[in-house]
Parts: structure tokens; C-alpha cells; sequence
């Protein structure tokens, strides 16, 4: 299966009327900025709640006016409660890891670009593709919808560990609906995810244009069939796991609930079930889930950093290959997460290997990221600003997984704030630097306009050194044992600590409102942007190659060959130091 | 602007690794027997991992320095070497710190989990609930009453579910909400969760161990330092999470005696 012997051909026709163009689209770049619109919403909330525990952990007693009428009783006179801190977390966590981390970099930059990238004119099953964003969509309003019953979110958090997520209302508030709601949603998320999934899967192996092998494929490409690949599976887990804890609170089941609790004075009426077998089957999919993150994050950076040296990396091959030695690993290391649950002691250590084993490919990209900066003519805008940034915190959240990695370590850190700043900084801002890095360099294609180079800059600055502010304090109050998931620090020992939060609460609070320059960027430039040309970057792949915006069928009817590797640069072309996946000159 | 990039992150690379260098945030004091095994795990790691963060955002930031905005038509060059030297690299080093740590480590993690505990270790068990930790000593028969969840009634101060009318063994256990230990001796805290998911977490004992509903868990550790530590629960169990903590009293054998003593007779 070196290369598709069809070409694409069409697989729909052009869509008519604002309902097929807009809303209900089998077009994948539609569906792609879709994707990437409810990623763009679901952050903002996300980043909004984050503010909200910010300012809860350091003015515990101060009102946020106007909180009272998102939640009565979560923050009566505007004054948050412990327990609605809580239902915040748990919220921020599932918008930012579902709804953020997963949409924006894999089905939003992947719907867009994959076809694109390969020469084909669609995805393999259009309407497929439609249902999955239509699915996730659900599962957002569905999630969303909890804010606004009754009881209130869930408090178990993202992780929403059994049997606290599975007793229901007995076990505090937000655990009757708002957990159920939670669960349903996360299952719907699965389905899309799943849906998405073998879209991407089916299109790589089927629909690629003539000439274009695997290893003629975009770095990014292969980062989202990698992605893809890992979703499949580990969605497919995720799914039947939200469908048992369902049946737990819903049906008298007790897949996650053992025998003689006794839960706000009433024994329960469950046995027989593993409160473990949640953690497992959570971390099967929870650990992937974080390459799912990343990944394609390392893929756009890579593309965005490649055409911004002006030079190929020194090896893409390497990179390929390090990425699905990242995949394959990320299979047997979910057990790092439960070093203290009460597993097995001996299975610890089996998954600490292998933990610290994925070091490996994850240095090797590094250094080959590193590698090719030597020697390179690096252009400085705020795409390749971003893609830089990302190297530097995934380097920075990359070391920190060191310690975690070991169980010995893990005792002490373990559910402190060093776990906390870790996976920040390694799957939340490097993951959240890609998107911005892939968003500053492709909008001009997505849009047909620039966007304004200057406020990007802006933007990059104070995300770069707010960001550092927020999450390497972390470690450090992780490092004397500052404990996470506390809606306030009323311990003896944590009360010193203070000083840290409040300088931490600050950098989050000017670090967010710096996203408002990228808010307002993209608006701005939607409408007002300067007109972008062809090739803004004077970039190799495909997507460069046709019209800024694509036309519906993305190459007009044309099939195009591809006769090169993705990143001759550096080379003497007709057009300038590069030349195009899809010219016949010869390099 | 690519020089403004490198001065940047080179200072925020240093004043990251500045704290960690110059012993600002420790660890607190360390008062069992093991943690000692932890805390040079720790440090060893904190050489390595440091050494790597400083030297990849170094080099990150020499390499933009040097390499951006460059004058136009500047032909580029390629490390020589080439990925043949980077793959190389991340085995030999990383690969050697990746066993160097994961065999080391262990050690650490063998003190904790892979002994048994001393047959004369004391025995005391620890009931996690919402919101409260609660210990019981099996007084003068030496033997813990079995668990009736039915009988739970905190209202009553029968927090453990005994049935000391039935049980000969129940009517000497003695249940306190504070977890009191003589000095120097090895105590095995058997673990029982009574709702849903808890932890018990001790800075200074370097213990860390969730309670599971329906599972049997124990470690087991000897405190060397007389005082009074925290016991924080580190597993979100609920609205009260943030206020569950006990503490843990490191006694002298002989104040630890009288101790148990008035407990005894409070029950």
C-alpha cells in the first residue's frame, strides 16, 4: 500500500444554501473550523473557570459579582464555595482535556488539512464527518447543560474517580445529574471521537493523490494518522467505561462499587465491584489521551518550524518514527498514574519502565528539532514564535515527567501541585502552543486573509513568560508538598504558601487576558486582515498550492501529482529556496 | 526579534532552575526510617532533570540567537552528523539515565513495598470517611473486632460499625480521631475506606497510600522524630476534601503508653 492507485475523486456534490455551506456541512474544512470554533468556546470557558479557582484560592471570602446568577447556591452573593470549586475543576478539566486538547489540534487543524495535505478533495466519508462534529457537539451542550441544573457540575473531577462518581446524590452535591451528565457526555464525545477517527484512518490509507507514499506525507499529516490511530483505541475503552459507570448510578449495577459503604449514613446497595477497575479502564484511554494532545501539536510545530528555518529537519523519518514509538508506548504506561491506588507494588514498577523509556523518542525529536535549528535561516513571526515556545515547554513539562515516572518519587509528589504544573505545561500549554502556532500559520489559508503580525507578537510574549509564571511555581510547591484539588489552604502547613498562589493567581489573570489580543486578532482579521496570497510562507506542502481560501473541492477539479518529498528547502527553485510537494521541476 | 526569543528564555531558564538551586522550596523535614531513600531518589533526579532542562533550553535559545533573521539568500547549513548523532545521543544518555534511575529507584520503592512488616510492628487501623480519619487500637486482647457497616452511627461516636454486644473483641478496641505512635517503632496501618476513595498522606513519613473501598491496603513505617505531623487526604473524596486532616502524634514509648491508656479509658 505504497501509494492510492484512485484518485479522489468527487465524493460530493457542491453544497448549496447557508445550511449545507455552514451548518450542516459534509465540507471538511467547514467541519474542521467547526471543530476548531467549539474548541475556541469551550477554552474561553475553561479559561474562565481556571480564573474563577484562581481567585477562589487566594480571595476565598471575596465576591465575583454576578456569580450568583450562574450559581445560586455554588457561590451564593457571588462568593464561591468549597464544594462549587469543585464542580469548577472538574469542569475546567473535562472542557480543557475533551473539548479543547482533543478538538482544536486533531479534528479541527486535521480536518482541515489532512485532505488538503494528501491531494485529496474530501475526507472518505463526508457524512460521517459531519455526524462526528454534530456528536461532539452534543456532548459539549450536554456537559455544558450541568451548569445550569439544580444540583449543579459534578465535584469528582476530570479523572471522576468510582465509586464518588458512581453513588450518586448520596455522595455530595453535583454527584445525581450532574455526574450522569457528565458520563453521558464524555460517552457521546467517544462516539464522535470514534467516528473521527476512522475518517482520518480510512482517508490517509485510501485517498492520497498519486505520487503522494507515506513518507511523501506532511509531517502533521503522519501526526494525525498517529493520533487517529490512537484514538481508535483509545476512545473504544473510554466509551464502554462512561456506559458501565452509567449503569452503576442508573440501572443498580456495581461494576465500580463494592459491598458495605456507607455513604452519608446509608449503607449502599451495591457489591461486588472494583472502585480499581474505573482507574484502569479511565487511565487505558487517560494516558494515550495525552499524545492525543500532543502529538498533533508536535506535528503542526514541526511543519511550522521546518518552513520557517528555511531547511528540512534533519531527519523527518526520525521524527516519523519517534512519534509512533511515542503511540506505542503510550499502550503500557497507564498504571504511572496508580503508583499509590493500591494496585499491585510489582506492577509499578513494570510501568515505571516504560515510562521512563518514552524519554527516548520524546529526546530524539528534541534534539532532531534542536538538530535542525543549527545552521537554519529562521524566520521570526508569531507562528514560528509559538512553535519555539512549544519546544521550550515541552522540553520544560517533558522533565518534570522524570519524577513522576518513578514510583519511588511519585509517594511524595504524587496529587501534589508538581503533578499539576507537569501535565500543564507538557499536554495543556506546549499542546495549547501548537494550536496557536498552527493558527497564526494557517489562518491566511482558512481565511484568505493575514493576521495581524504585531498583536501575534504581543500575544506570544506575555502567553510565553505568563505562562512560565503560571506552572514552574507549581513545582515547586509541589516540591514541599502543597496538595492539589483544595479549594482553600486552611492547613498549617500549606498557609505559608500563600505568597506563591497569589503571585501564581496574578501571572493566570494577565496571561488570560493576553488571549483576548488572539480573540480579537482572529475577528479582526476574518474581516479586515490584509489579503494573504497563495503562499504566504513560501511553503512546499500541498495546502499551498491552491487558492487562500480553498475553493469547495479544494483543488478545482484537478488531481494533483506530487513528485517530491514535503520539505524541499533550501534548495534552488523557479519561485525562490523552495520547491512545491506538487512541481515537476527536478531538485 | 529571534535574539529578543534567546535572552528571554535563557532568563527564564535561569530563574526557573534559581529556586531549585538554591534550596528555597525542600521538602519538610523527613522523620521516618525509609524517606531517606526518597529524598536522594529525588535529588538524584533533580541533577539529572535539571541538567537536561538548563542544557536543551540553552542550547534552544543559542540556536535562535545565532540562527534567526538571517540576511536573505544566506544559504543554510546542516549539523554534521546529522540524525545519526541525535539518536545516539538520546540513547547513550538518556537511555543510560532511563536505567541508572529506574534501577535506583527501586531501592527506594522495595523499602516501602517489598518488606513485610516486623511481627512486632504495632498494628493500628485507619478508617477513612467524608470527611474525617479515624484510627482504631486493638487494646489489651491484641485483636481488632470485625466490621459491621450496618452499625455505623457517627451520631453515637460508633464510627467504625463495632458490635461490642456481640463481639467479646469490640468491647476493648479503642477509636480515636487522632493517630497517636511511639517513636522508633514499627507501625503497621492497616487501611480501611468507608465511603469512597481517600489517601493518607504524611509529608515528613514520605507516605502516600490511597484507601479503596472494598480493598485491604496497609503500609507500613517507623517515625524516628517525636512531634505532631499533618495527615492530609490527597484523593478528591468529595465537598470537604480540602478540610479532611488528621493528625499524626509521634510519642515517646512511655507518653505513648499513658496516652493509650486514657484513651482506653474514654472508650
Amino acid at each position: 500500500m505504497e501509494e492510492a492507485v484512485v484518485p479522489a475523486a468527487h465524493v460530493h456534490a457542491p453544497p448549496e444554501g447557508f445550511i449545507r455551506k455552514h451548518v450542516f456541512s459534509l465540507d471538511h474544512k467547514v467541519i474542521g473550523k467547526q471543530y476548531y470554533g467549539l474548541g475556541l468556546v469551550a477554552v474561553f470557558i475553561g479559561m474562565g473557570l481556571s480564573w474563577l479557582m484562581r481567585f477562589h484560592l487566594v480571595w476565598p471570602t471575596t465576591k465575583v459579582p454576578g456569580l450568583e446568577l450562574l450559581s445560586s447556591t455554588g457561590a451564593p452573593g457571588g462568593v464561591i464555595t468549597p464544594e462549587y470549586y469543585l464542580s469548577l475543576l472538574t469542569m475546567h478539566g473535562t472542557l480543557m482535556v475533551f473539548f479543547v486538547l482533543t478538538n482544536a489540534p486533531f479534528a479541527g487543524f486535521g480536518n482541515y488539512f489532512l485532505p488538503i495535505q494528501i491531494g485529496a478533495e474530501d475526507m472518505a466519508f463526508p457524512r460521517f464527518n459531519m455526524m462526528s462534529f454534530w456528536i461532539t457537539f452534543c456532548a459539549f451542550i450536554v456537559l455544558i447543560l450541568a451548569f445550569f441544573i439544580p444540583d449543579g457540575p459534578p465535584i469528582s473531577g476530570w479523572t471522576a474517580y468510582a465509586p464518588l462518581s458512581a453513588v450518586g446524590k448520596d455522595a455530595g452535591p453535583g454527584l445525581a445529574w450532574g455526574q450522569s451528565l457528565w458520563a453521558m457526555s464524555i460517552a457521546i464525545f467517544c462516539v464522535g471521537q470514534l467516528f473521527g477517527s476512522l475518517n482520518f484512518i480510512a482517508t490517509t490509507l485510501d485517498l492520497r493523490a498519486k505520487g503522494m507514499t507515506f513518507m511523501r506525507m506532511p509531517i502533521c499529516t503522519w501526526a494525525w494518522f498517529i493520533t487517529s490511530a490512537i484514538g481508535l483505541l483509545a476512545f473504544a475503552v473510554l466509551l464502554p467505561a462512561c456506559l458501565l459507570l452509567l449503569l452503576d448510578r442508573m440501572a443498580g449495577t456495581s461494576f465500580f462499587i463494592p459491598a458495605g459503604l456507607v455513604i452519608s449514613d446509608r449503607l449502599q446497595n451495591h457489591a461486588g465491584g472494583s472502585p480499581l477497575l474505573w482507574q484502569h479502564l479511565f487511565w487505558f484511554f487517560g494516558h494515550p489521551e495525552v499524545y492525543i494532545a500532543i502529538l498533533p501539536a508536535i506535528g503542526i510545530v514541526s511543519h511550522v518550524l521546518i518552513t520557517n528555518m528555511r531547511k528540512p529537519m534533519l531527519s523527518a523519518k526520525v521524527l516519523i518514527y519517534s512519534m509512533m514509538s511515542i503511540g506505542f508506548l503510550s499502550w503500557m504506561v497507564w498504571g504511572h498514574h496508580m503508583f499509590v491506588s493500591g494496585m499491585n507494588p510489582t506492577s509499578s514498577l513494570l510501568f515505571s519502565f516504560p515510562t521512563l523509556t518514552i524519554t527516548i523518542p520524546a529526546t530524539i525529536i528534541t534534539l532532531i528539532w534542536l538538530g535542525s535549528l543549527y545552521g537554519a535561516n529562521m524566520q521570526i513571526n508569531a507562528a514560528s514564535l509559538f512553535a519555539l515556545g512549544f519546544v521550550s515547554m515541552f522540553v520544560s513539562g517533558g522533565v518534570s515527567g522524570f519524577f513522576l515516572a518513578q514510583p519511588s518519587i511519585d509517594i511524595y509528589l504524587h496529587a501534589t501541585y508538581f503533578v499539576v504544573g507537569h501535565f500543564h505545561m507538557v499536554m495543556g500549554v506546549a499542546a495549547i502552543f501548537g494550536i496557536f502556532s498552527g493558527t497564526y500559520f494557517w489562518f491566511p489559508k482558512m481565511s484568505g486573509r493575514m493576521m495581524n503580525e504585531t498583536l501575534g507578537k504581543l500575544h506570544f510574549w506575555i502567553t510565553f513568560i505568563g505562562t512560565y509564571c503560571i506552572f514552574m511555581p507549581f513545582h515547586y510547591l509541589g516540591l514541599v508538598g502543597n496538595v492539589r484539588r483544595y479549594s482553600s489552604f486552611v492547613d498549617d502547613f500549606m498557609a505559608p504558601l500563600m505568597p506563591v498562589h497569589k503571585f501564581i493567581s496574578i501571572a493566570a489573570f494577565v496571561t488570560g487576558a493576553a488571549q483576548f489580543i488572539f480573540l480579537y486578532n482572529l475577528i479582526h482579521s476574518r474581516f479586515r486582515g490584509k489579503q494573504a496570497s497563495e503562499n504566504p510562507w513560501n511553503a512546499t506542502s500541498l495546502e499551498w498550492s491552491i487558492p487562500s481560501p480553498p475553493p469547495w473541492d479544494n483543488f478545482g477539479g484537478k488531481h494533483p501529482v506530487i513528485y517530491h518529498d514535503p520539505y524541499q528547502y533550501g534548495v534552488k527553485g523557479s519561485k525562490g529556496d523552495f520547491v512545491m510537494q506538487d512541481s515537476p521541476e527536478q531538485v | 526579534m529571534g535574539k529578543f526569543f534567546a535572552v528571554i528564555l535563557t532568563l527564564i531558564a535561569l530563574a526557573s532552575a534559581y529556586p531549585i538551586l538554591t534550596h528555597m522550596y525542600v521538602q519538610p523535614v523527613d522523620i521516618s526510617t525509609h524517606g531517606h531513600a526518597i529524598d536522594e531518589q529525588l535529588s538524584d533526579t533533580m541533577a539529572e532533570a535539571g541538567f537536561a532542562f538548563l542544557g536543551a533550553q540553552l542550547l534552544l535559545a543559542f540556536f535562535v540567537w545565532k540562527y534567526s533573521s538571517r540576511k536573505n539568500g544566506v544559504k543554510v547549513k546542516h549539523l554534521p552528523g546529522g540524525a545519526k548523532l541525535m539518536v545516539a545521543t538520546a540513547f547513550i544518555f538518556v537511555g543510560t539515565e532511563v536505567l541508572a534511575l529506574g534501577v535506583l529507584g527501586q531501592k527506594a520503592w522495595a523499602e516501602v513495598y517489598f518488606t513485610a512488616p516486623k511481627p512486632d510492628a504495632l498494628q493500628v487501623q485507619a478508617q477513612a470517611g467524608q470527611f474525617a480519619f479515624y484510627f482504631r487500637y486493638p487494646g489489651a486482647d491484641e485483636k481488632f473486632a470485625p466490621l459491621h457497616p450496618d452499625k455505623i452511627d457517627e451520631g453515637n461516636g460508633n464510627y467504625f460499625g463495632l458490635d461490642p454486644a456481640n463481639d467479646v473483641e469490640a468491647r476493648d478496641d479503642i477509636v480515636t480521631a487522632e493517630l497517636a505512635i511511639p517513636v522508633n517503632r514499627e507501625i503497621h496501618l492497616l487501611m480501611h475506606a468507608k465511603d469512597v476513595g481517600h489517601s493518607f498522606y504524611v509529608r515528613e513519613l514520605r507516605i502516600q497510600q490511597d484507601f479503596v473501598p472494598g480493598l485491604d491496603l496497609s503500609v507500613h513505617f517507623t517515625a524516628t522524630k517525636t512531634g505532631k505531623y499533618e495527615i492530609v487526604c490527597t484523593q478528591l473524596c468529595g465537598l470537604g476534601h480540602y478540610n479532611m486532616k488528621a493528625y499524626l502524634n509521634v510519642l515517646s514509648q512511655e507518653d505513648f503508653d499513658k496516652w493509650l491508656k486514657e484513651k482506653a479509658s474514654e472508650q
